[in-house]
């Protein structure tokens, strides 16, 4: 079973950039009370979609992650950005239940 | 099809106290939510729950969530898409399933308002947010604006004003006479912090983000974060397909929670009573099972 994995700026290129499947990056912070409950519906779509989609989690408040934060832009968290063949193809800014997520990443990628 | 006495239709406070005692009455019951802890869980404070004097509204609904799953209450995390048949006989569709309950307890809650203003979708994500606690920090040495004038928006500012350089509250009204008197207090004592009052708001501009904003006497203020916390409002959809009495889009609820369709009740900030709090959601949610356990008892 696939949880979501920790992106870091060290393993962004390798696990983000130059995935084989699409990759959900889910910008996110500690203090951040919507990004902890997205958490577990990440968890579970993780699972779910094994293979599919890949489902990574960035933690903007580790110092060596901000950049990475910069580079996004982010200023809004919870903030997914789904990445294909090393290009965003959608974004997704604020909290969503497990079902509507998947709706949202169903418009672009085939998860059937 | 799953047969209960009860479901619930909603995961913040007041269905997870209705999953609290209805469970403590026995009853054969299950919560449906979309998003577990409702509206409160993004509150960066909770201040004036009994018994939690400091507390994040994330970790005060988990607690209560937590508490639902000790008494083996069962959480679905599904989203209703419509209710029909009668009291004894409804029939709960879900995108996932159909259940089949007794009895009914809508608490589904409020959603976030928006402004409606130009700019506001475009710069979303860009400047533009609706959660303070979750993008304050991003807004560090910067100048911010908070819009509105409630409990929300001034807690925003509070928040804000540990971040940002300067923090604007615009506000329509002529005093904060909204906010709890304790939070106006620190406002005022917060240097950082400078009310506008009767100000609207005309336009959010920038270029790839927010660089300010056009108040309506067309005075600009120059800002990188845009804050929007004017309130909320019912989420009425279901309340309308079922032809439940309403108030403004809230539920009219009787003393028993009852709303004007047998078997179907309503708990929480969904309901007409004005005051919008945890207390008195979880108070709604109690008093609604109690009186489904009383009632059922009488039924059979």
């Amino acid at each position: 079973m696939a949880k979501t994995i920790e992106i870091t700026a060290e393993n962004f290129e390798k696990e983000v950039l130059k995935s084989d499947i699409p990759v959900l990056v889910d910008f996110w912070a500690p203090w951040c009370q919507p990004c902890l409950m997205m958490a577990p519906a990440l968890d579970e779509l993780s699972e779910e979609l094994e293979g599919k989609l890949k489902i990574g989690k960035l933690d903007t408040e580790v110092p060596k992650n901000q950049v990475l934060a910069m580079t996004y832009q982010i200023q809004s968290i919870p903030n997914m950005k789904l990445f294909k063949d090393g290009k965003i193809i959608k974004e997704i800014i604020g909290l969503r239940s497990k079902e509507s997520l998947k709706a949202d990443l169903s418009e672009v990628i085939d998860l059937s | 099809m799953k047969k209960y006495d009860l479901i619930i239709i909603g995961s913040g406070p007041a269905g997870l106290t209705a999953g609290i005692y209805a469970a403590r009455y026995n009853l054969n019951f299950l919560i449906i939510g979309e998003l577990s802890g409702g509206a409160i869980s993004e509150a960066h404070k909770v201040c004036n729950y009994p018994s939690q004097n400091n507390i994040t509204g994330f970790n005060l609904t988990q607690n209560m969530v937590n508490h639902v799953k000790e008494l083996e209450g069962e959480i679905n995390q599904e989203k209703v898409i419509k209710i029909t048949g009668t009291d004894n006989n409804f029939i709960i569709k879900t995108n996932k399933e159909e259940y089949n309950s007794k009895k009914i307890i809508l608490a589904i809650g409020r959603k976030k308002q928006i402004l409606n203003v130009k700019g506001e979708k475009e710069f979303l994500g860009k400047g533009v947010s609706y959660c303070a606690t979750c993008d304050a920090a991003f807004y560090k040495d910067k100048t911010v604006a908070v819009i509105g004038g409630g409990n929300t928006a001034v807690t925003a500012a509070l928040l804000l004003a540990e971040h940002s350089k300067k923090v604007y509250v615009l506000y329509r009204q002529k005093s904060f006479f909204r906010a709890e008197p304790v939070w106006v207090k620190q406002l005022e004592k917060e240097k950082k912090i400078e009310p506008i009052f009767n100000s609207n708001i005309k336009e959010i501009y920038g270029e790839d983000s927010v660089i300010g904003v056009t108040l309506n006497n067309n005075k600009k203020l120059d800002v990188q974060g845009v804050f929007i916390e004017i309130g909320f409002k019912p989420n009425e959809e279901l309340s309308n397909e079922l032809g439940l009495k309403t108030e403004k889009d809230y539920i009219i609820a009787g003393e028993e929670q009852e709303t004007n369709i047998k078997g179907i009740y309503a708990a929480g900030d969904t309901t007409n009573n004005h005051l919008k709090q945890v207390i008195t959601a979880a108070a709604e949610g109690a008093i609604a099972s109690t009186s489904i356990y009383e009632t059922l008892k009488l039924e059979n």
